[in-house]
């Protein structure tokens, strides 16, 4: 009675995807001085820590979405325990993403297969699983300061400033 | 290395053949059945039992493609006989198992399976009437659960439609003697259960059948229709000239195992119908409500979604490809079969969200028909407000407003001005009003004003504002306020608590008798004065609202150390934020997990006078859920972590027999420790229960009193809210109260009790007798 049919049954949206966050672990350290084999370990270390991840990253957000309505709706998987809401570096206003950790794993694997692609703010908005909040990931990477997406996307999105850095840089 | 692997991708290449036949492929189903059994027949010698494994693997999870497997077993028993007698074989110890394990469901499959097995010429048809006659045989069993007999009367009833016909012309008189025997234990078995369980209490445009009673009164017409039953995909018709040579096998003797405690048969249902023919006026004919095509294609549409629920867009897929879909209003069945699930009492068989989401996957993919199927269903449910089960109108409201959010919160709202006229507690301005309350949460306050029209303006939640008390000069007479203006500066200068304290200690105690020497009894006007100045420093966000209950965690608990204090906080939360129910939700989750108030305090504060004019409101009840369930994922965690720390010390033990170490003695005293615990947790968990009903049954009988004295009617929208949300704490935590039913009957829901009350109690204790 042991037989799964796991060929049948799949749970792709739970499934890691295939970005890696390039800056983990990688904060106090320089990645050109590390040997490749820590660097290995620390890519095998992030998809174990992905794989048992409570925490999501939430991206494609308005800068106008506030956190009460990111509360409300991933509270539609489960108890939500904290969510830190993504910023500019350099303004410290919200910069289109944000991290929502849950209780427990199920209510984040819920969030992934119902939550994510659907809207938020009118926008469709993307979930990943994410390796844990820690201080200093609540900012944009981007060289303006918001992040990187933002620097050289080409459309106009009055919702995320407007035009791309790139674009609107003379 | 390769050598090995290879039988392995064998064996996944062979799971994949046999779960994918049929799906998306340019041959005819016949054709890939005829070469599928080719190709298993001649893996047989290597594969045997990976094949058997395999095929009574589908037979358990996928029902329904039911009868596409069960002509491949007819095909392969028609090729080779022992491998079909080795398969009926394995079906058996499945059929154990999977009862023996609780697994009622899984097990009902496997028997339909081993039914439509007698039309592929596998399974003799007198040993399945034999079968059939030990299940219905269970009716004669005295002292046992009644959903324990329902359920052996149920897997008789609901094989039927696949193996009925062939029954009959085996063995008619047998299977009519079953028939009256079954006839005789519908009509004396108790239907107690039944209101607790509708979705609406009206028997008008549907009645909401008990499920057996359904099924009975389906079975009933297609015997008259002489068992002719053409819904059902019946592959094998196409091989019976190869099938009808094959020799059969006769099914063991199977007596139904015995009743034990830990036995958890399936709850009873209701059947949800919210259309009939007349709905779909165009294209195919909706079958009647008590036609077997009905009961064929809502179970179908059931074991898709069950399937695949975690993959939207696989079962929306799936849905939408229903075989035999031409003949039927197949969106008008998907719809209904969605919100049949959705409402379904006690609980959705899976969360609340994924139906949301699996419609609006539905309406991607058929975007010129399904919206319409959707918007009229709307419409209905809306109609249908004033007698709708009102847990069943909190999951409606759930749901359409997370709809509206994903398309831009159009609606035809212009339709819905009837509501405007009606009084505020009347069910459908109230459903409008929440419905509203809800999209602004996932929306802003504006928007809620520009979606809707200027007329239904009386409905649009208040602005989400902060009520500061001490907020300006004008406010200078009140008591405290010079205190809050130094208490608000201290914050703003990061004084630490001490100094914070002495702030405090200026403030006078309106109750001056609870005052001791140092001034720090119960004094409301400190937690006001207080707990005002920093919800409203804190007012920018949840974030902030959180880091200053963190940050000033030891002055709460100081000021909140009895019972009075507790409750007082939970006052203050309110006054403040009256206008934002979702902050209030929030921050007394903070409050309850950062041990500031405890659940019952909560519980206590939603049922005080001071609540009562919010007593109706969606949010007062997601804050008593959200509180109980709270309380039972504390218990269970203390009881894992006792599970866990008593097996470790299992397993230590083991490994040196008769020997203790200090190891041991920590572990044990962990283990004391814990136990301890988890008691104080029950018994905390237990007292909210207590609580809560107490509370109701008080609110209740005073209600019910003041009616009968002043001749009055006492069913008043307030009444069928108050009644029906104690039904809803019942059914939502049905699992927990069971352990504290005896506590409950004695104390609580006793004879004495007025009968509408008792009634709640006893039709809960009906859905497991």
């Amino acid at each position: 009675m042991s037989i799964k049919l796991n060929a049948l049954f799949s749970d792709s949206y739970v499934d890691v995807s295939q970005y890696r966050d390039q800056h983990f672990k990688l904060l106090e350290s320089s990645k050109d001085v590390l040997p490749p084999s820590i660097l290995q370990g620390n890519r095998y270390e992030q998809e174990k820590l992905l794989k048992q991840a409570n925490t999501l990253y939430v991206g494609n957000l308005s800068f106008y979405t506030t956190e009460e309505q990111v509360y409300e709706l991933f509270s539609k998987s489960g108890d939500v325990k904290r969510i830190i809401i993504g910023l500019d570096k350099v303004k410290k206003t919200a910069c289109g993403f944000c991290f929502v950790e849950y209780y427990t794993r199920t209510d984040a694997e819920n969030a992934m297969r119902f939550v994510n692609g659907t809207r938020l703010d009118d926008r469709i908005i993307r979930t990943d699983w994410d390796a844990g909040f820690k201080e200093g990931r609540q900012y944009g990477r981007g060289k303006s300061g918001g992040q990187v997406r933002d620097e050289y996307r080409q459309d106009y999105d009055p919702a995320r400033g407007g035009y791309g850095k790139v674009v609107s840089r003379p | 290395i390769r050598r090995t692997s290879e039988p392995i991708e064998i064996e996944d290449r062979l799971e994949s053949l046999i779960c994918r036949v049929g799906e998306k492929s340019t041959s005819s189903l016949e054709s890939n059945l005829e070469g599928l059994a080719g190709v298993l027949e001649a893996d047989l010698p290597n594969y045997k039992n990976k094949i058997l494994r395999i095929l009574c693997a589908v037979a358990r999870l996928l029902p329904e493609k039911l009868t596409v497997y069960t002509t491949l077993v007819g095909l392969l028993n028609a090729r080779n006989y022992n491998f079909g007698g080795e398969f009926v074989e394995a079906m058996i110890r499945q059929l154990k198992e999977t009862l023996k394990a609780n697994l009622y469901t899984e097990a009902l499959y496997l028997v339909r399976f081993l039914c439509d097995l007698v039309n592929c010429h596998v399974i003799a048809a007198p040993s399945m009437v034999a079968m059939f006659e030990n299940f219905v045989s269970v009716t004669q069993e005295e002292d046992v659960p009644q959903v324990r007999s329902d359920w052996f009367v149920y897997v008789v009833l609901s094989s039927l439609p696949w193996v009925g016909k062939e029954l009959y012309e085996k063995k008619d008189v047998e299977m009519d003697r079953l028939l009256n025997q079954i006839d005789g234990y519908l009509k004396r078995r108790l239907k107690t259960h039944v209101p607790m369980l509708q979705v609406w209490t009206a028997e008008k445009p549907h009645p909401q059948e008990e499920y057996l009673d359904c099924l009975w009164a389906q079975i009933q017409k297609l015997k008259k229709d002489r068992w002719q039953e053409r819904h059902i995909l019946r592959p094998y018709i196409a091989f019976d000239s190869v099938l009808c040579e094959a020799l059969q096998h006769n099914l063991p003797p199977f007596t139904p195992p015995a009743h034990m405690p830990d036995c958890q048969y399936p709850m009873p249902r209701v059947i949800f119908r919210m259309f009939d023919y007349t709905d779909a006026p165009e294209g195919p004919v909706m079958p009647g409500s008590h036609s077997v095509e009905r009961f064929v294609i809502e179970d179908n549409l059931h074991n898709i979604i069950k399937s695949h629920w975690k993959e939207r867009k696989t079962c929306a897929a799936q849905l939408l490809s229903y075989p035999g879909k031409n003949k039927i209003p197949l969106n008008y069945h998907i719809v209904e079969v969605i919100f049949g699930e959705l409402f379904q009492l006690p609980c959705p068989p899976h969360i609340d969200v994924m139906y949301t989401t699996l419609l609006i996957e539905l309406c991607k993919l058929q975007p010129g028909s399904l919206p319409q199927v959707l918007a009229q269903a709307t419409e209905m449910m809306y109609m249908r407000l004033d007698t709708m089960n009102t847990t069943c109108i909190d999951r409606l409201l759930n749901w359409f407003s997370h709809h509206l959010s994903n398309f831009q919160f159009r609606w035809s709202w212009d339709d819905w001005t009837d509501c405007l006229a009606l009084d505020a507690d009347k069910p459908k301005p109230k459903f409008v009003k929440e419905v509203l309350e809800k999209c602004m949460r996932l929306s802003y306050h504006q928007r809620i004003v520009d979606i809707v029209p200027p007329t239904f303006s009386a409905l649009i939640p208040a602005d989400p504002i902060f009520f500061y008390k001490y907020q300006d000069e004008a406010n200078s007479a009140l008591p405290g306020y010079a205190v809050a203006i130094t208490v608000g500066n201290a914050i703003k200068n990061r004084a630490s608590n001490e100094e914070i304290l002495t702030v405090l200690k200026d403030v006078p105690n309106p109750n001056q008798e609870d005052d001791d020497d140092e001034g720090e009894g119960f004094n409301p006007l400190k937690i006001e004065v207080f707990l005002q100045t920093l919800l409203h420093l804190a007012a920018k966000s949840f974030s902030h609202s959180f880091s200053a209950l963190a940050k000033f965690h030891e002055i709460l608990k100081v000021l909140t150390d009895c019972d009075e204090g507790k409750l007082h906080i939970l006052r203050v939360v309110y006054e403040v934020w009256r206008n934002h129910p979702q902050m209030i939700s929030v921050l007394v989750d903070k409050l309850i997990r950062t041990q500031i108030v405890d659940c019952a305090a909560v519980a206590n504060w939603l049922f005080s006078p001071n609540m009562a004019h919010e007593f109706t409101r969606f949010y007062v009840w997601e804050i008593l859920h959200s509180t109980i369930r709270k309380m039972n994922k504390h218990v269970q965690k203390i009881q894992k972590e006792l599970e866990e720390a008593k097996d470790k010390l299992e397993r230590q033990q083991h490994k040196k027999v008769g020997s203790r170490s200090d190891e041991d003695g920590q572990l044990e005293e962990q283990i004391e420790r814990l136990q301890e615990k988890v008691e104080s947790a029950q018994s905390e968990q237990k007292n909210l229960f207590l609580v809560i009903f107490q509370r109701f049954i008080m609110m209740l009988t005073e209600h019910l009193v003041r009616c009968e004295t002043g001749s009055v009617d006492f069913s008043t929208p307030w009444y069928k809210n108050c009644i029906e949300r104690l039904q809803q704490i019942f059914l939502m935590h049905h699992v927990t109260i069971q352990q504290y039913m005896g506590t409950l009957e004695n104390l609580l829901f006793t004879a004495e009790l007025d009968h509408h009350i008792l009634a709640v109690y006893q039709q809960f204790c009906a859905l497991q007798l």
